[in-house]
């Protein structure tokens, strides 16, 4: 019962806050859209906070995404005993870097007065929960061996089941507490997105500027001869 | 040719008395919101004098503006090919300025003077951080902590501009007989070729096509901070409160309807004028990449002559409007900077084609033998014009500051206001020593004609405030592209709109 309310029904309350409060915040109140960066009061702590957390977390994420689109190239690739050592040690790291990263951030978040005068109840929130899922992400890799394995085996069908509108909590309703956690509080983190400065990551604009010319210009009328750009080098 | 438009605003430096009526009048309008406190979108500063934020011309620390590598323009601040180190740096900006190269913005807490009980010593009003609202120890740095080069060994001798001078120059600083300084007021310079747009992933810094205006669009600002870094003026300022980055809009809804921007406007010493440039995009990328030694000259060149009847047929075609060109024709930047040339640009080279010119100040001519005696000014010479690299400012330090190290267009420029005010004076008073035919050697030197001095003397003295505000108004009715939403929705509000709620932390 329990199982079925956490994993069968709480996952599409949880989406669907987090896909229309996503949207709602892009169109109705776009300037509140920001990474609401700190690193202008204090640069220092956060040089060994946000680069290891960034490139751990987003790395590990990376590994979550290819395992839900195409769990069969996990399990072949984890076929070979020595490959398999290879990702699990790979993704251990990492998620020990995100934790060195995320417990800097929150240490600096606690101590530093400019920093601390302007985090709100939802930048805790937000280590938090962050803290929770990096930890239980980590037990699972630890006790529960090999963890890319069941990842594809167990929890990657119940994702599917559950975004192809036909929740089958049987995949996961025999996993380790642990285990549990780290799902569950992995949906509260997407429903949070809206609410908190998490939004950076949603709609990044940045991706255009690797091809985009140096310049931009914008008109406010069209003009009789020439396009948006002013200096086509890139 | 790709005519575009360009508002620009000129500095006669001789005028600037360092009141900063400017930047607390542009404070007024634009920077009293939380965040935005420690913003001077306008500000000015003593030279020598290590600036706000300190030492921001220090482009080795902070790799703002462009260099030219391997023939192509690059941004300084990516130091390798390619901008994928940009995306790389987004975590964290190694180049950033914090706060603390500004100053904390603070209050005073004032209620004591009037709350605090009766005791036996005079109550204070102790500051007040305005970041954490928590009382500060004392205040160590301000907006123009060292104007009239206070505390000058401690920050003077840090400006950057130094570079190249003689050790007897350097006296300047420490030398009471020797010394000197003069106020560079700066708002953001609305650059032709802006690292500041150049460095933005988001791509929400643009140049507005009409007026070259450049802004930053605050819907679409994520906070990378790029553009602090990347700007070598260090114009844009992070908002650390709201989590977006504000610049200078050259009082944009102001001079859209033609009225002089808010510094302008309120400058007491009256150094200002604002005018239209004409000038041909098709070719910043190359006058970008000139060489330092005639970079300003190429920066003249890419300013086209709105007089020209093929400049302003091909200006009428691409659809710029007819009081822009009438002002163009009228513009005091294009007088001053390309016609006269006795204007220049702050910093050409950091290559990013600052729109803003300077008129570089003169000083009292320093004789050099009487000098090491003791003396300095020696009555019974009264040579300026031949003499006038021997000003108390070294040419050497006015060329580090607007001629990208090329001692000759300040020669020039002031040459040629000398020049001119030998010729009035021998106007008004005949008293200049060889008379007439004197001071016509004088202006064939220089190439200027008398009728070129009686234009820059009414000018830079005479003038009304249209003629030092040639500001057309914005055609706005053609807009092709109104939101009546947006229309609506801003109405009744100010600044960003009716954004009234915190958005990061808790207020204090
Ligand atoms: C495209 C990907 C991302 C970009 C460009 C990005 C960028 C940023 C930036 C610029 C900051 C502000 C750092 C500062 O204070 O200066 C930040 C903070 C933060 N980011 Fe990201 N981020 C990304 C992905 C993520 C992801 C995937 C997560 C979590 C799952 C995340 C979690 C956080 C958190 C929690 C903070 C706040 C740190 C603090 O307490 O100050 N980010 N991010
Ligand atoms: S001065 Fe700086 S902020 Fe202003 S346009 Fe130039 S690069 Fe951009
Ligand atoms: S108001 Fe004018 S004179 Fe006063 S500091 Fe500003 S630019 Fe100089």
């Amino acid at each position: 019962m329990i199982n079925t309310m956490l994993f069968g029904a709480a996952p599409y309350v949880l989406l669907t806050l987090a896909i229309a409060g996503i949207i709602y915040r892009y169109t109705m109140s776009k300037y509140t859209w920001s990474s609401q960066s700190s690193q202008f009061l204090e640069n220092r702590t956060l040089f060994f906070g946000s680069f290891p957390w960034h490139y751990g977390i987003m790395l590990i994420l990376t590994g979550h995404i290819i395992g839900l689109i195409i769990p069969s190239v996990i399990l072949g690739w984890n076929s070979a005993p020595a490959r398999l050592y290879l990702l699990e040690l790979t993704g251990l790291s990492l998620g020990f870097l995100a934790l060195f990263g995320l417990l800097t951030l929150i240490y600096r978040r606690l101590t530093n007065v400019r920093v601390k005068a302007l985090t709100s109840g939802w930048d805790v929130l937000v280590l938090l929960i962050l803290l929770i899922q990096v930890v239980t992400g980590l037990g699972n890799a630890i006790l529960y061996r090999w963890g890319s394995n069941w990842y594809a085996g167990a929890a990657v069908p119940w994702m599917w089941s559950v975004l192809s509108f036909q929740p089958n909590v049987d995949f996961v309703s025999n996993l380790p507490v642990v285990t549990k956690v780290h799902i569950f509080n992995a949906m509260l983190f997407f429903a949070l997105i809206p609410f908190s400065r998490l939004a950076h990551f949603v709609v990044i604009n940045p991706y255009k500027y690797l091809w985009r010319p140096y310049q931009v210009v914008r008109w406010y009328r069209p003009r009789t001869a020439r396009t948006e750009h002013l200096v086509q080098y890139k | 040719m790709d005519i575009r438009a360009q508002l620009s605003m000129n500095f006669h430096m001789d005028k600037c008395i360092g009141c900063h009526t400017c930047s607390v009048s542009c404070k007024n309008v634009w920077t009293t919101r939380r965040g935005a406190e420690y913003m001077w979108w306008n500000n000015v500063e003593t030279k020598p004098g290590c600036g706000y934020p300190l030492t921001w011309e220090d482009q080795e620390r902070y790799r703002g503006g462009w260099e030219v590598s391997g023939g192509s323009l690059r941004l300084k601040l990516l130091k390798g090919p390619g901008k994928i180190r940009t995306l790389a740096n987004i975590f964290f900006q190694p180049n950033l300025p914090t706060i603390d190269d500004y100053y904390e913005p603070f209050t005073f807490d004032y209620q004591n003077l009037f709350n605090a009980p009766a005791g036996d010593d005079q109550p204070v009003a102790r500051p007040k951080s305005l970041i954490t609202g928590e009382f500060m120890e004392k205040i160590v740095l301000g907006p123009n902590w060292d104007d009239d080069m206070g505390g000058s060994p401690l920050y003077a001798s840090n400006d950057p501009n130094l570079k190249g001078l003689s050790e007897s120059q350097k006296e300047l600083l420490t030398k009471f007989h020797k010394l000197f300084f003069f106020y560079l007021p700066r708002i953001c310079n609305h650059c032709l070729n802006p690292a500041c747009v150049a460095s933005c992933p988001s791509g929400a810094i643009y140049k507005r096509g009409e007026d070259g205006i450049v802004l930053i669009d605050q819907d679409t600002c994520r906070a990378w901070r790029f553009c602090v870094s990347a700007c070598p003026y260090k114009k844009p300022y992070y908002n650390w409160a709201n989590g977006k980055s504000e610049k200078c809009i050259f009082c944009y809804p102001r001079t859209e309807t033609g009225q002089a921007n808010a510094c302008a406007h309120a400058c007491t010493g009256r150094i200002r004028s604002v005018g239209v440039l004409f000038y041909d995009a098709d070719r910043i990328e190359e006058i970008a990449k000139t060489p330092d030694e005639r970079l300003v000259e190429a920066m003249r060149e890419i300013l086209l002559d709105p007089c020209d009847p093929k400049v302003v047929e091909e200006a009428k075609r691409v659809g710029i409007d007819e009081n822009w060109i009438k002002a163009a024709q009228n513009s005091p930047s294009y007088n001053l900077f390309k016609k006269w040339r006795i204007a220049l640009p702050n910093h050409p080279e950091f290559r990013t084609l600052p729109m803003n010119f300077y008129i570089p100040p003169m000083s009292p001519i320093l004789h050099n033998a009487k000098a090491d005696a003791g003396g300095t000014f020696d009555p019974e010479n009264m040579d300026f014009f031949h003499q006038i690299d021997k000003m108390r400012v070294p040419v050497r330090f006015l060329a580090n500051l607007f001629g990208a190290g090329n001692e000759q267009v300040v020669i020039e420029s002031l040459k040629r206001q000398m020049a001119a005010r030998l010729y009035r004076r021998q106007q008004r008073f005949g008293d200049v020593a060889g008379g007439n035919s004197a001071v016509s050697q004088m202006l064939n030197s220089v190439g200027l004609t008398p009728n070129d001095c009686d234009e820059i003397y009414r000018l830079v003295s005479l003038a009304t405030f249209q003629e030092r505000f040639v500001i057309p108004e914005t055609h706005r009715e053609a807009q092709s592209t109104v939101d009546p939403r947006l229309m609506y929705e801003k109405r009744g509000t100010v600044g960003f709109g009716n954004k009234k709620k915190e958005l990061i932390g808790r207020q204090w």
